[in-house]
């Protein structure tokens, strides 16, 4: 007969985790998309060799993995006495990680949109922002999403890292659960059922949008 | 009036135009016919300023088009083009497509911007495709949008590089009847084709281009029926 010593105090603390990995990842996916987003029209407008210092500096955040720049970003923040609490030297060190990668997204859709259909906005006077702002964007949109759905599902998963900076998130309060109640394998399968139930809306919403638009297309 | 005045333009070490003087009159009707590669297309580019020139100048109504000083998205109001590919901007409606550029170039309500929109629809027989996407018209249909949409800006002049070149046969007449009636209206058009017959029938003169120079220009009649030029006679041997 399973018996488990886990109160519902121990859940309301998985649950506080849970909301700790939604905000890290919450914050980290919005300011590494807006980042991501910037640096990837950068890339496609100078193309790659004016852009190469960006492009060589973000291949470091892609090459380097997550754990050795957390603890790295941590250890820089402490060295420059800026005095970051471990949510903020988390939430920094993944945007940019995120930004990284939603770079090469956002430069890959940007030049999906075929050449001719831009050349037909500009040909009707529309200038470089309005082009990008009603043709490239809706456009590279469509083409970028199933891949930024993937980046964010895969950041919130990474955000379980920053529990080596002293954050309580889902895998740490886990962690901690597992270290006083002995009961590693039903605490473990109810973090990653935690872990599934809070990625599943991310997924759905992203597939809706692209049934959504895929008609028109 | 487009005055075209000793254009070179070149890719790279390859030259597409060795020097191209023409000049169109308003309500004026000039097609351009060709080999592949004669430059052609190119030209139609080089006058509204989607492709820069090595020298010469391009002047539409007093205004030099690759001066530095031109805002080129303003000229590019009053000279719409159509291509050979109809590119219509696949995420909107037939009615948003057209009504885009009149809304956020020209700065319309978006009633006025509809209304035009519907008007120039109607004008290219579209009227029952407005909720429509261009995903589910034909090629001849997108290709008569793409018209009602360079139309929509009010445009003084129109280019049409090539627009039945990609259309099934069957789809041919649908959109030379519609530069029929806009020549019939008195729009001052230049039409890269490769359709004879029109050329024939809409042109007030013909222009035949070869390796990048304007070899012979002349009513249709003369050009058609007593060509000068060597490779003019080559070419219309050719293609009948």
């Amino acid at each position: 007969m399973f018996s488990t010593a886990l109160t519902w105090s121990d859940l309301a603390f998985l649950a506080h985790g849970a909301g700790m990995t939604l905000a890290v990842t919450a914050v980290s996916v919005a300011a590494g998309t807006v980042l991501g987003i910037v640096f990837g029209v950068i890339r496609f407008q100078f193309g790659p060799y004016w852009s190469a210092p960006l492009t060589f500096a973000l291949d470091i955040f892609r090459s380097v993995p997550l754990l050795i720049q957390l603890v790295l970003g941590n250890a820089l923040q402490s060295i420059a006495k800026l005095g970051w609490p471990p949510f903020t030297t988390s939430c920094v060190v993944l945007s940019l990680y995120t930004a990284a990668y939603c770079t090469e997204i956002v430069r890959g859709g940007i030049d999906s949109v075929p050449v001719n259909t831009r050349r037909a906005a500009r040909s009707l006077g529309m200038t470089w922002w309005q082009d990008m702002r009603y043709i490239v964007a809706p456009l590279a949109t469509r083409v970028s999403l199933p891949s930024w759905i993937g980046l964010t599902l895969g950041v919130m998963k990474d955000s379980a890292l920053v529990l080596w900076l002293g954050l309580i998130e889902l895998l740490r309060a886990s962690q901690i659960l597992v270290t006083r109640l002995q009961e590693p394998l039903f605490i473990l399968l109810l973090c990653g059922a935690i872990y599934f139930v809070i990625s599943l809306p991310i997924a759905r919403f992203g597939r809706y949008l692209e049934e959504r638009w895929s008609p028109n297309d | 009036m487009i005055e075209i005045e000793n254009v070179h333009k070149s890719f790279g070490s390859l030259e597409v135009l060795k020097g191209i003087d023409l000049t169109v009159r308003k309500g004026e009707v000039v097609t351009v016919i060709g080999g592949s590669g004669s430059g052609k297309s190119t030209l139609l580019t080089c006058i509204n300023g989607l492709e820069t020139i090595a020298s010469g100048r391009v002047v539409i109504d007093g205004t030099d088009v690759h001066a530095k000083s031109t805002d080129l998205n303003k000229l590019r109001q009053k000279v719409g083009i159509v291509f050979q590919q109809w590119n219509a901007f696949p995420h909107l409606t037939v009615l948003e497509n057209v009504m885009l550029a009149p809304r956020k170039v020209l700065g319309l309500p978006k009633e006025k911007a509809e209304e035009i929109a519907v008007k120039q629809l109607t004008h290219v027989g579209l009227a029952e495709k407005l909720s429509v996407y261009p995903s589910r018209m034909s090629g001849g249909q997108q290709q008569r949008m793409a018209i009602a949409r360079a139309l929509a800006m009010s445009p003084t002049y129109m280019l049409f590089d090539e627009v039945t070149s990609a259309l099934d046969p069957m789809l041919v007449g649908e959109v030379l009847d519609t530069l029929r009636m806009l020549a019939s209206e008195g729009m001052t058009m230049i039409c890269v084709t490769h359709e004879m017959k029109f050329a024939r029938e809409v042109s007030d003169r013909v222009a035949f281009f070869h390796q990048g120079i304007m070899a012979e220009i002349a009513p249709p009649e003369q050009l058609f029926d007593a060509p000068q030029h060597t490779e003019t006679k080559k070419f219309l041997a050719a293609t009948h």
